[in-house]
């Protein structure tokens, strides 16, 4: 038996992620209550993390559980009629089946090169090639995806290979998903497919790692806090 | 020859027990009286009977299937829309919807990923969201040639789907009751942790705490068993 290394470096073309998305959030992802801009990056993370989908499909059970148990609710007189008379009329529908394919068939197509993957490719209309950057400051470029709500902000970012980002904390959340590159704070490595959680607890500088530049997804719910001595004069002007 | 023997009553438990599912899957809907269960109060249909139901609706179109599995189905679904703040009408209406989308998605039903109340409570899930925020759910496309596949073959095959379900509900079971009130209003109550937090006078650090544990203490149990 010959076991693959866990992170795979230079080995195995996919690798798993080794930082997973939290259980309370793949279970609100499974319970329809994560606000779109947060399902966006569960989902986004669990494309690269068969381990998370296995725990959404888990959590899936566990409401299906719970409906079993629900204390049933009478329907209106003529609920079952009314749609048993609709099914005639769906029946010449074209049959618009879409099946759940194999771990294989998934397999036999990884290779077509989409640096992103679904759904977070619909978001940017496009792969990664296709991202309009923005520049902020020296080494650090950000595209702003549009995602309903107002309470959270998602963009990408891209920063320079070996280019560290400015320390900071946060007033709320942020949540992130290494995409490209790897990046490495005083909590470990980040690399494809990770997902890192922050919070005001968390004072952290991630730092590029060198080579190639590192993309992540960032969904925040309030502007981050410069922490650094240069930064701190800087918070002001900060939106995010 | 003993061993013939003893081949023959295999053979004839599994007819037997290929007949007992036959019979579930073609003629329950017809009689008046169902297939033995304990009679319980809401007596739920097991899992393997809502499987045969839904390949009738897939295969044979068949309504009789359908109205079963509505029985079934419709009015707990609509108990978890009203919980999670529709109204009668509402509520009503998108059970309507959710269920004409079993009756079309049928075919794409597949045993092998997961029990068809998890099918269920999935499509009634993603109707409220399309139909109450007006916002679109980003979804896993499994089809995407960039989703990093299973290392290795699904090892879950039908009937450990199916026996999922029964496992979860003695996990959910054993919870202690503070738990299984919170993993409720997860799902149940659409409402941050922050306002769980609120409602249960506990504080927020708490809630988080307590709710990962139940969490955990699922998924730990579904995968121990699995294996």
């Amino acid at each position: 038996m010959t076991s693959a290394s866990p992170h795979g470096h230079g080995g195995a073309m996919r690798s798993l992620p080794a930082n997973h998305v939290t259980d309370e959030l793949l279970a609100a992802y499974a319970a329809g209550t994560l606000s779109e801009a947060e399902s966006l990056i569960v989902a986004t993370h669990s494309a690269f993390c068969p381990i998370c989908r296995d725990a959404i499909a888990a959590f899936e059970a566990v409401g299906a559980s719970l409906l079993d148990e629900i204390e049933p609710e009478a329907l209106s007189a003529g609920s079952l009629e009314s749609v048993m008379a609709k099914l005639d009329d769906l029946e010449d529908l074209p049959d618009n089946v879409v099946r759940h394919p194999s771990a294989k068939t998934a397999a036999a197509g990884s290779d077509q090169g989409f640096v992103l993957p679904e759904p977070l490719r619909s978001y940017v209309g496009g792969d990664l090639n296709d991202v309009v950057w923005r520049p902020v400051i020296r080494g650090l470029e950000e595209a702003e995806l549009s995602v309903s709500g107002p309470e959270f902000n998602v963009r990408l970012i891209r920063v320079a290979a070996g280019a560290a980002m400015p320390q900071h904390s946060h007033h709320g959340s942020e949540y992130t998903l290494l995409l490209t590159g790897a990046y490495r704070d005083s909590s470990g490595r980040y690399a494809r497919g990770d997902f890192q959680m922050a919070d005001g607890d968390v004072d952290h500088q991630p730092t590029a790692e060198p080579g190639e530049p590192c993309v992540c997804l960032i969904v925040t719910d309030a502007p981050i806090k410069l922490t650094g001595p240069v930064g701190r004069l800087l918070n002001p002007f900060i939106r995010y | 020859m003993d061993n013939a023997v003893a081949q023959q009553d295999v053979n004839a438990e599994v007819a037997r027990s290929l007949a007992a599912i036959a019979f579930i899957a073609s003629d329950n809907a017809m009689t008046q009286e169902p297939v033995a269960r304990e009679p319980k109060r809401q007596d739920p249909l097991t899992p393997p009977e809502l499987v045969a139901l839904v390949h009738e609706i897939a295969e044979r179109r068949c309504k009789e299937s359908f109205q079963e599995l509505f029985g079934f189905f419709a009015p707990r679904v609509k108990a978890y829309l009203m919980r999670l703040g529709s109204d009668m009408h509402q509520a009503e209406e998108l059970v309507q919807e959710a269920m004409i989308m079993v009756w079309r998605k049928a075919a794409s039903f597949d045993p092998a990923q997961a029990a068809v109340s998890t099918w269920v409570f999935t499509i009634a899930r993603n109707k409220r969201i399309d139909a109450i925020r007006r916002e679109k759910r980003p979804e896993i496309d499994l089809e995407d040639p960039a989703l990093v596949p299973q290392p290795e073959a699904l090892a879950d095959g039908i009937v450990e789907q199916q026996q999922h379900a029964r496992r979860l509900k003695d996990a959910i079971s054993r919870l202690s009751a503070e738990q299984a009130e919170l993993i409720k209003m997860a799902y149940f109550a659409d409402k941050a942790h922050g306002a769980i937090a609120e409602e249960t006078g506990l504080p927020l650090g708490t809630v988080k705490s307590r709710l990962r544990l139940a969490l955990g203490h699922l998924r730990k149990e579904l995968k121990e068993e699995s294996l």
